[in-house]
């Protein structure tokens, strides 16, 4: 199974997964997911192994968490994101890392740009994805988001999906 | 101003009339500069501002560094465990003696010259003789400055800047006993849980206190979160009664801390048990309340596992008792913008099941990437960017339930009880 998972393949996967965040086209891109996946993003600065279960982090969510993380921005009652900002996600630096119990690890840089009210903001750092076939097609069993930042003294929130 | 008494009545900021039952916030009060000064010369240089928890630093010879009212300190344990807060500043030219976030060290040596010393302050370098006289150091200009007032209550270390102020237990007053709600959740003590949450607003710091404790806000701001309570199976117990005047109430807790207490629908680890944590974790709060009842009395035992509380210590601690307990504290960068660390406590010995529910908790709602804070952020910046319409439209409105003998926590007396205070002492600074 593992043979048939490529870099370019999974680099086609994760510029997809920012164009789709790009265009706020959040239920196809909840679609990346396979169900029980989980979304995370640790506290700035914080080291790759970190666990939810006895640190906190910005966000950890279950699936259940991720799936109303995506209802919640859909609606013009999510304050922070309506009106909505612009945004753009560069990923690069992809590199298969090996695979483990829950997919193929896959390690990724990124910068995100986060426009609103005549402020933009950015946010740099790491994606570690994990990858799985399904039916021939890749899925995203786990997504994680390192901040290679100090703090998020200038950024203020994660209301966005990185 | 002039011919005009200074006092209550005649601030320029802060307009209270109690016949008629409002009380008005000038919107300059957040957004100039000569008030900032002000508030940095009457409140950060003078009052008591929270600097850590004492398990941050658990062991002799451990230190952290932190921004604090303005300042760059070392919040440290000596060799001999005695805990210090130094100003983080080398007596020879000012480099920053300690520039890691935190450590375990016998001491501190500046990387400039190379000055070094102990972890109790006292410089402890040789240098070759005939550069300095011999007593050079006899009246200790080559030791780390110790910041004037240290003082702790249950756990919650405080600094003063001011040598002459009262001590921190009187300066508490009420708060004191809603601390040891929070520091009486476990029998072994309470403890910071690793990560913390250093974020920015572009607000003046007094919005996001009277947001911390704001009530009123909840349904509207927060509906998103409350719909995520209602499509989560098994999230709620009791509804939400922040209106509630029989079981909800807003207090002034003295000395311009204020709190308000209330029941809600979200689980507390300490101790109000939801369906999603499943019939083991019941068994568990269950008799976590039992235990706090027998402790304590019903009363407190109830009060302590049920009641959600958030209070606001003069002029910048916040310490939330929800469904996680958060510690925040902030700082003013400019008029318009601030500066947040938040943590969150935990009883040390909790069981690792119930740790992974609290933080599970403490995400779903607070923090930059909850469900609820991110709208906070949005509010509050968007007060700060209007507040450039202040000259045609100058004044906020704090007066909600200034009618009722007992308000509840969606009214704003707990705000009031601040801003009082905040304007006697910004009052002192002003020439009569
Ligand atoms: S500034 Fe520290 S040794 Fe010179
Ligand atoms: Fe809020």
């Amino acid at each position: 199974m593992s043979a048939a998972i490529t870099r370019a393949a999974c680099e086609d996967l994760l510029y997809e997964e920012a164009a789709l965040l790009d265009e706020w086209r959040l239920d196809e891109w909840l679609a990346l997911f396979v169900e029980g996946a989980t979304y995370e993003v640790p506290t700035a600065g914080a080291a790759d192994n970190v666990q939810s279960t006895d640190t906190l982090f910005y966000i950890a969510d279950d699936w259940h968490r991720l799936c109303q993380r995506v209802e919640r921005l859909k609606k013009n009652t999510a304050h922070s994101e309506f009106p909505r900002s612009d945004g753009l996600r560069l990923v690069s630096n992809v590199r298969l890392l090996g695979e483990d119990g829950r997919g193929m690890l896959v390690g990724s840089a990124f910068v995100t740009y986060r426009s609103k009210n005549d402020r933009t903001e950015c946010f740099m750092g790491h994606h570690r994805h994990h990858l799985v076939l399904v039916e021939g097609r890749l899925r995203i069993a786990a997504k994680r988001s390192l901040l290679d930042m100090n703090s998020l003294r200038a950024q203020g929130r994660v209301s966005i999906i990185l | 101003m002039a011919g005009q008494a200074v006092g209550r009545g005649a601030s320029p900021w802060v307009r209270e009339d109690g016949a008629q039952h409002t009380f008005r916030v000038a919107r300059d009060a957040f957004t100039q500069d000569s008030i900032l000064s002000l508030e940095r010369e009457n409140i950060f240089d003078r009052c008591w501002i929270y600097v850590g928890h004492e398990s941050e630093i658990p062991e002799r010879n451990d230190y952290l560094t932190r921004q604090v009212a303005g300042r760059e300190l070392i919040f440290n344990r000596d060799r001999g465990g005695a805990v210090h807060a130094f100003l983080n500043i080398c007596p020879h030219r000012g480099a920053m003696v300690a520039r890691e976030k935190k450590g375990n060290a016998l001491g501190f040596q500046c990387f400039y010259h190379g000055w070094a010393f102990n972890n109790n302050g006292r410089f402890a370098t040789q240098i070759a003789e005939g550069n300095y006289p011999p007593d050079f150091n006899a009246q200790g200009c080559a030791n780390l400055t110790e910041v004037p007032r240290l003082e702790s209550h249950r756990g919650f270390w405080f600094v003063n800047f001011d040598r002459n102020a009262c001590g921190l237990i009187e300066y508490l007053a009420d708060a004191a006993a809603i601390i040891d709600l929070v520091a009486d959740q476990s029998e072994v003590g309470m403890e910071i849980v690793g990560g913390t949450q250093e974020y920015g607003v572009q607000a003046n710091w007094k919005l996001l206190l009277e947001n911390s404790f704001d009530g009123y806000h909840a349904i509207t701001t927060h509906a998103t979160y409350f719909d995520y309570l209602a499509n989560t199976a098994g999230s709620m117990t009791q509804p939400l009664l922040l209106g509630d005047n029989n079981r909800s109430r807003g207090v002034d807790l003295g000395n311009g801390h204020g709190m308000v207490e209330y029941p809600a629908p979200w689980g507390r680890p300490v101790a109000q048990w939801i369906k999603a944590w499943g019939e083991d974790a019941k068994a568990e709060v269950e008799a976590k309340e039992r235990r706090l009842v027998e402790l304590f009395g019903p009363e407190r035992g109830h009060r302590m596992a049920r009641l959600n509380r958030n209070m606001v210590i003069f002029p910048n601690l916040v310490i939330n008792d929800i469904m996680a307990i958060t510690v925040r504290t902030f700082y003013p960068t400019t008029p318009g913008q601030l500066a947040v660390n938040a943590w969150t406590l935990a009883p040390k010995n909790e069981a690792a099941e119930m740790r992974r529910w609290r933080l599970y908790n403490f995400l779903e709602f607070l923090g930059p990437g909850g469900f609820a804070t991110p709208d906070d952020v949005e509010a509050l910046e968007s007060c700060q960017r209007a507040y450039c319409n202040s000259r045609e439209a100058g004044w906020n409105d704090i007066s909600k339930g200034m009618m009722k003998s007992s308000p509840a926590a969606d009214d704003e007396a707990q705000m009031r009880s601040f801003w009082r205070e905040w304007d006697r002492r910004l009052g002192a600074g002003v020439a009569p």
